[in-house]
């Protein structure tokens, strides 16, 4: 599914430039669930944002379902973001002016997809995450927890083939962090391919593989047994 | 073009800019406020053409009078000081040899100028009234209305010198009874009896003349008071598109010619140039509506203006919220239509509103000025102004949009993320 061969980036700071991937090679298989650790400082962000398409790497290959991730410009950067990806961010980003459903029907519209179906799908996927009920809240009407789920809801709305994760659960109580995780184990469990960025060991061993960097390379790059966040849900 | 009209977009257009309900008022009032002055000026100067139109439409607006006076310069063997004295004859040669004149119309009058007025006399009424002898054009120079069942003076009753006469609304109520019908009625002029044909309206027209005038034809008055073919003076009207102080200068120069008198002679023939009086102050009233379209569009300008600068700070809040956005798949382009659609959105509901607040202004001050004598009516504004002035906001506000959409589209939305 994500394919990365020899990828490296650097950022200018002034006149000394930082290395900050220094040659990463990994594959990701569909279904997947792997989380993504390391220290602040460790690229982890940085890799994230290119698999993301936000950023673009200084050299090496990125290949995504297939498709290698090359010479973008931003209007063909967005509609791969838009095919490919579903984004959940550490702080929800919700539109706050918007309702739920409103915010879950958003990447719906940008695919040209029409109204009335918007709506349909966008209610399919709040229920999906237990929110149907709260489909004309606004966000601020929302505890962390739920908005995290309205996320999540938004990301899969566009039915992407990968998940990525970026701290979803580092806004959040850790009661709350697991439920965001069971979520996102529910998902994981019918096929979805996802990524979770996160520091916090108890959520990466919750995933089912863990790649560890350090300073710009994959020091680690481990299976594990995963934790079932549903234990401790009650 | 779709994204005009869907629903989503004016959805996250609406939710956007109510975002911050006061400051989009006052944006709003910005614009609004332009669009207003730029209504009110054109109107109130239309309002102030149409008055001045108004006060000169009882007389064509390219008309000069000319009469004669005394020379000044000796020429051709004649002394200087001499008594000139206009003559039928000259109205034939002016229309002969001016071809931008398009009527001229000798008049005689009795009661003006320091002749004696003529005595008028019906059953036991007697009065003094002006009287004039006319030609049928000069109800084309200046128009006269007639009451229903009459006339003026018509080219037949020129050929045969007939005694009928058209009277003034205040004749007619010195004359006659009030349930009275003047038309056919006869009364007597200086002991002639003269039938009336028709009673005409009297109307303030900037020149002399009273609603007691007696209209009577040209040819019964020479007869009546023994004038000859002199003519006390020319009532003029030149074609609209002509330069009337050029044809003025021609009629002197043609007259002067005719009765030798100096070219240098400027004494002899007097004159009095309505169009031209006309023209100075169409000229004014031009100068006015010009004057209010620039004030108007320049302010209109500094709303809108406004409105940009709005927009940006607020891209500059919504960077986030851009940035998600964009991570969901947005294109720039459609960031920023969405930018620009906001822009020209405010300015044009600022404009709609200011075009009626407008032109309510003009209707308070139409109806405050009704009953007062004021050269200002019916201030309207030309349907072509005010759909000018909607492109120049829609032009202005996609331009003014432009600064922040590319603003907005700039950022990365990697960048927009990372802003806490």
């Amino acid at each position: 599914m994500i394919e990365i061969k020899d990828l490296h980036k650097s950022y200018k700071m002034g006149s000394n430039s930082l290395h900050v991937l220094k040659g990463l090679n990994f594959s990701i298989d569909e279904g997947e669930l792997v989380a993504i650790m390391g220290s602040s400082g460790s690229g982890k962000s940085t890799l994230l944002n290119i698999l993301g398409m936000l950023d673009e790497a200084d050299s090496g290959s990125y290949t995504l379902d297939g498709v290698p991730i090359k010479d973008l410009n931003e209007t063909k950067a967005a509609k791969y973001r838009n095919k490919f990806l579903g984004f959940v961010f550490q702080s929800f980003n919700l539109i706050n002016y918007k309702s739920a459903m409103e915010n879950v029907a958003l990447p719906l519209y940008y695919q040209k997809v029409p109204r009335k179906e918007r709506e349909e799908k966008a209610l399919k996927y709040l229920a999906q995450v237990g929110l149907k009920e709260w489909a004309t809240h606004l966000p601020n009407e929302l505890s962390g927890g739920q908005k995290q789920r309205v996320a999540i809801a938004r990301a899969m709305a566009a039915e992407p083939k990968v998940l990525l994760a970026d701290e979803p659960t580092g806004a959040l109580d850790s009661k709350t962090s697991y439920e965001v995780m069971d979520l996102i184990q529910n998902i994981n469990d019918k096929g979805n391919t996802i990524l979770v960025v996160t520091h916090e060991e108890d959520i990466a061993h919750m995933c089912k593989r863990i790649v560890h960097l350090k300073d710009g390379v994959i020091v680690e790059d481990k299976k594990v047994e995963q934790v079932r966040a549903a234990q401790y849900v009650k | 073009m779709r994204f005009i009209f869907d629903r989503n977009t004016w959805q996250e257009i609406f939710g956007s800019i109510s975002k911050n309900k006061m400051r989009t008022v006052i944006t709003v009032v910005g614009v609004l406020w332009g669009i207003f002055i730029y209504i009110a000026l054109s109107g109130a100067a239309k309002g102030m053409d149409n008055g001045f139109e108004s006060m000169f439409e009882t007389i064509a607006r390219n008309s000069m009078f000319v009469w004669a006076q005394n020379t000044s310069m000796p020429n051709e063997g004649y002394k200087t000081g001499r008594q000139m004295q206009l003559k039928l004859d000259d109205a034939v040669m002016i229309q002969n040899r001016i071809p931008e004149v398009e009527y001229i119309a000798p008049r005689n009058v009795r009661g003006f100028f320091g002749s004696a007025p003529a005595n008028i006399g019906r059953n036991n009424k007697t009065g003094s009234y002006s009287l004039f002898g006319d030609f049928p054009e000069f109800t084309k120079i200046a128009p006269k209305k007639i009451y229903d069942g009459g006339r003026f003076i018509n080219d037949k009753d020129i050929e045969m010198s007939r005694k009928v006469a058209v009277i003034g609304e205040r004749t007619q109520k010195e004359l006659f009874d009030k349930d009275e019908n003047p038309i056919g009625g006869y009364f007597k002029i200086d002991d002639v009896f003269f039938q009336v044909v028709g009673v005409h309206k009297f109307e303030q027209s900037g020149g002399f003349g009273g609603d007691g005038d007696i209209f009577i034809p040209f040819s019964t008055f020479k007869k009546l008071y023994n004038t000859g073919d002199d003519v006390g003076w020319f009532s003029i009207a030149a074609y609209d598109n002509v330069d009337v102080v050029k044809v003025e200068e021609n009629i002197k120069n043609l007259l002067k010619n005719i009765h030798h008198v100096h070219p240098d002679d400027d004494r002899a023939f007097g004159s009095f140039n309505l169009g031209e009086q006309f023209n100075k102050i169409v000229g004014f009233a031009d100068g006015i509506t010009f004057l209010s379209l620039i004030v108007g569009i320049a302010t209109i300008f500094a709303g809108v203006i406004g409105i940009g600068n709005i927009l940006l700070i607020s891209v500059k809040e919504r960077t986030k919220e851009l940035g998600v956005r964009r991570a969901l798949g947005a294109t720039p382009a459609e960031v920023r239509n969405q930018i620009i659609l906001e822009s020209v959105f405010l300015t044009v509901i600022a404009g709609i509103m200011g075009i009626i607040l407008g032109a309510l202004a003009l209707a308070g001050i139409n109806s405050a000025t009704q009953d007062i004598d004021f050269p200002y009516t019916n201030p309207t504004v030309p349907i072509p102004y005010v759909i000018g002035a909607l492109v120049i906001m829609v032009v202005l506000g996609t331009l003014i949009g432009l600064i922040p959409a590319q603003r907005a589209v700039s950022i990365k939305p990697i960048d927009a993320l990372r802003e806490e």
